[in-house]
Parts: C-alpha cells; structure tokens; sequence
C-alpha cells in the first residue's frame, strides 16, 4: 500500500521525519512549559503584592496577553524580536540581515501565553492555601522566603495542577503555531510530507492522531501529578 | 527581682480599623510560670496572644522576651512594623506556638512536621531532630502514626502531634490559642492531659483558654479579659474564690 510506505520508517517515507518533528513538538512544548510556569508564578506574586506599580504591570500583561490570537503573539514576537536586535545592531553599525531563531521566538511566544493565563491559576491556588498554614510557619520563624518554599509552594499544587493540566494541552497543541515561522515541528513536517506526497489527509490524520496519544498520555501525568499533589489529603485506600 | 520576665508586656494597644481590641494591656509572665487568659468571644484574648509572637502587629506598647525588647518602628502609613526581621524571627523561633485549629502542616507526615523547623530554622541534623521527634511523640502518646499525614489523625491526636511540633524548638516558652476549643468534648483531655505535664515540668507558658478547671489548677496567674481590658488579674486561688470584678463573677457563673 501506498499509504503506509509513505509513512514508514526511513528514505522511502515520512515516519522518521514525524518522529523527528514529533520530538521538537515535546521540546518546544516542555521548554515553554518551563518557561511559562516562571512567569506565571512572578506575575501572581507582582498581582497579590503591595505595590501598586507591580500590581498594573501584571495586570496589563495579562490583559494585553489574553486579548490578542495567540497566532498574532508569535508573530508579533517574531518580528518584533527581529527588528529590535536590527535595531540594536544598527547603533553598533551591524546592518547585515539578522533573523531570530525560531525556536527562541516560539518558546517566548508561548511562555508568554502560558505565564498570562497561569497567573491567574496560580494567583487562585496561592489564596486557597489555608491562612494558619502560614501562621504556623512563621509563628516558628521561618524566614518568609521559607515559609513560601516550604509550606505554600507544596501546597499551592493541589490547587494549581488541575488549571495548570487544561493549559498545557492548550500550549502543547499550540506549538502548531509555530510552523508559521518555519520551524520544522511536527504540524510544518506533516504538511510538508502532505505536499510532496500529494496525500493530505493521510498526513494530516496521522499528525492528528499524534497530538491525541501526546495530550493522552499528558492526561495520565496529570493524574499521577494530581495524587502527588493530594497526598495526606485526600482519603488514602 | 534581678532576673528579666520571660514575657514582658507594657501598654499595649491593637486597633483593627477603628475598632481598638486592646486598650492598654500589661503583664508579666516569668519563668516556669503558667499564665491563663481568660474571657469571652470578642474579649482580645486571642489577639493578645498573637501580639506577644507578633503574628499581630500592636499599634502601640512595648513587648520583651527574656528581657529583650521586640524593636517595632512606624512605618509612612503610621501602622508599626518590625524594625529587624532577624531578629523577630529568632525571637519566634524561641517562643512555640499551638493553634486552635492545630495547622499541622498537610502535605507533610506527622514526622516530617515535627523535624521541619528544628532542621530548616535552627538547622539541627536531620538524624538528631528525628531522635529527638520520636522521643516527643512517645510523649505525647502516638506512637505508630510517624509516617501518617495530618488527615488521618483525629483531633486530639493532631494537637498532641502540634505540641509535639512546638516542643521540638526546645522553646523558652509555649503559647496556646485555645489549645483545646475545635476539640470534640471526648478528646479534650487527652490533649489537657499532656498540657498538665508540660506545666508539672516547669515549662513557661501562656494559655488562652475556656477551661475552667485547666485555669483553676494548673496556673500560677489567671487573667480575665473583657473589651479589651483586664478585668481580674492574679494568683487562681485569689480570682476563683474572691472574684473583684462584678463581670468575672458572670463570666464564671454563665460559663460553668
């Protein structure tokens, strides 16, 4: 069959270059995971704090952020990145063509949505900590840095993984964006097998049914995560 | 006297918006004393506790443990702040705390809730704080339940394990918020019980608590607070059998 020589593993078809896009699809998304949570966690601790100033600066982040396409973010950071360093190359009289790793770009764009929409979850879990739980780390003088590392942070999860859980496959599934900027995942090396094979639908099926085992086994790491999470708290059998 | 109170508190006053709480408080509690405080709901007793470990600031008044004074400043917003957080935070780590509603940690077992601040604040061997929380839970009677968390202990189990967490900083005195008030009646004992043995070792603490048979022979000083002020202050003896306060002499009729 055709069909299944095309997808197969080495020169004859695809199967290796999904494979191989499947991969950088996991690193982007992983990377901008990373990413993301840091920035999410900084952007609750700037919306929960005292000063004013932080407070608007989070809070303008995430609005702008979560207004504008998420397709529109990535190119907006493409482009932008790009012209910037021509920018700052200019002022040093470096005037050749200077494009940004894509890569780089796509992690910074999906970080930055995820550390939008995660402030919010992480901002939730951090008040849902029970108040005396911090008493009683401070009320034995840990420093505030302790009691937030110690007590809170391993406490927020609980709170946070279920929201955190339905933002990653949101993020995982747009890594797809970034084939627009020509970075070689699996959505950009599946077309590119769809256009040279002239069999859209097979390549398009199987990159489907990729993302679907992707965020599967995702579901399942989140429940184990959730359990962890739990442990001491929910009812043990 | 030449040796410094172990709690020293002078004028102190907590207001809350515009409601003060505290209007004038001062006491003395030395060493090996047990210090009851006594009042009803709204009465300022647990704020007054809270203030002496500074889990409430006071917006006025002086506080000193073991003769050193707590150094507070005002702040731009005129409310007062601690000047040197090292310096509150040693002074915490000298003064145990035992909550109401216990606040074990969850996420943590029963042992790894007792070792946390030996090992992370005053930075003992893990191995030494483990001997040393074994013994404790011995005595306060759990002994099969280190590895369990916190939700699966009844009450009263989970405030012993709270002493056992306090005991633990090898304090210089204990306060107890109403140590024995979020406990169903059958189980208030078994935490009193270790409390009186606390106190039969000569341990300093203050107790804010309702029961009354706790006050009348455990303490060397009862308190009774009302609106923020002390009504009836002295020796259990004196304030039970001779109360001067027509308001005390209520509170012990209604709450008996």
């Amino acid at each position: 069959m055709v069909m299944l020589e095309n997808l197969s593993y080495g020169d004859a078809g695809f199967g290796d270059e999904l494979l191989i896009g499947t991969l950088l699809t996991l690193e982007l998304a992983v990377v901008s995971l990373v990413v993301g949570i840091l920035l999410g966690l900084l952007t609750a601790a700037a919306k929960l704090s005292n000063n004013r100033f932080y407070r608007l600066l989070a809070q303008g982040y995430t609005e702008l952020v979560r207004g504008i396409p998420e397709m529109l973010v990535v190119l907006v950071v493409f482009f932008g990145a790009s012209a910037l360093l021509q920018t700052v190359a200019g002022w040093f009289n470096y005037d050749a063509y200077i494009e940004v790793n894509a890569f780089v770009a796509g992690v910074f764009a999906l970080g930055l949505v995820f550390g939008a929409f995660s402030s919010e979850v992480f901002r939730g879990a951090f008040l849902a900590v029970p108040k005396g739980q911090m008493e009683a780390a401070v009320a034995c003088g840990m420093t505030s840095w302790q009691a937030f590392y110690r007590i809170r942070l391993p406490q927020m999860w609980r709170f946070a993984i279920p929201g955190l859980g339905n933002l990653w496959m949101v993020l995982l599934k747009d890594t797809s964006l970034i084939s627009i900027i020509a970075l070689d995942e699996l959505l950009r090396w599946s077309k590119v097998a769809a256009e040279t094979t002239k069999q859209p639908f097979t390549f398009y099926i199987a990159a489907a049914i990729i993302y679907l085992l992707l965020t599967i086994l995702s579901d399942m790491a989140r429940v184990r995560l959730e359990n962890r999470a739990n442990r001491g708290v929910m009812a043990h059998d | 006297m030449t040796e410094a109170a172990a709690i020293s508190i002078s004028d102190l006053h907590k207001r809350f918006a515009d409601i003060e709480v505290l209007k004038g408080i001062s006491l003395e509690a030395h060493q090996g004393d047990v210090v009851s405080i006594l009042g009803s709901s709204g009465s300022g007793k647990s704020t007054l506790l809270r203030c002496i470990n500074l889990l409430e600031t006071p917006t006025s008044g002086d506080i000193s443990v073991y003769g050193e004074a707590l150094k507070l400043a005002k702040n731009r917003h005129g409310e007062m702040e601690p000047l040197d957080q090292k310096q509150i935070n040693r002074v915490r780590s000298s003064l145990a705390m035992v909550f109401q509603s216990f606040n074990l940690w969850s996420h943590m077992t029963i042992l790894e809730n007792i070792i946390e601040a030996p090992v992370h604040v005053l930075k003992k061997p893990k191995a030494e704080a483990t001997e040393h929380a074994m013994e404790l839970l011995q005595k306060v009677g759990i002994t099969d339940k280190a590895d369990a968390y916190p939700g699966m202990l009844s009450g009263g189990q989970q405030q012993r394990v709270a002493i056992a967490r306090a005991l633990a900083m090898e304090p210089k005195a204990m306060l107890f918020d109403e140590p024995t008030s979020a406990l169903d009646p059958e189980l208030v004992n078994e935490v009193l019980q270790v409390m009186r043995q606390l106190a039969d070792e000569g341990r300093t603490m203050i107790v804010v608590t309702h029961e009354m048979g706790f006050a009348r022979e455990v303490s060397d000083q009862v308190i009774f607070l009302h609106q923020g002020r002390i009504e009836e202050q002295g020796p259990p003896r004196d304030v039970f059998e001779n109360p001067s306060s027509e308001r005390f002499k209520q509170f012990l009729s209604s709450g008996l």
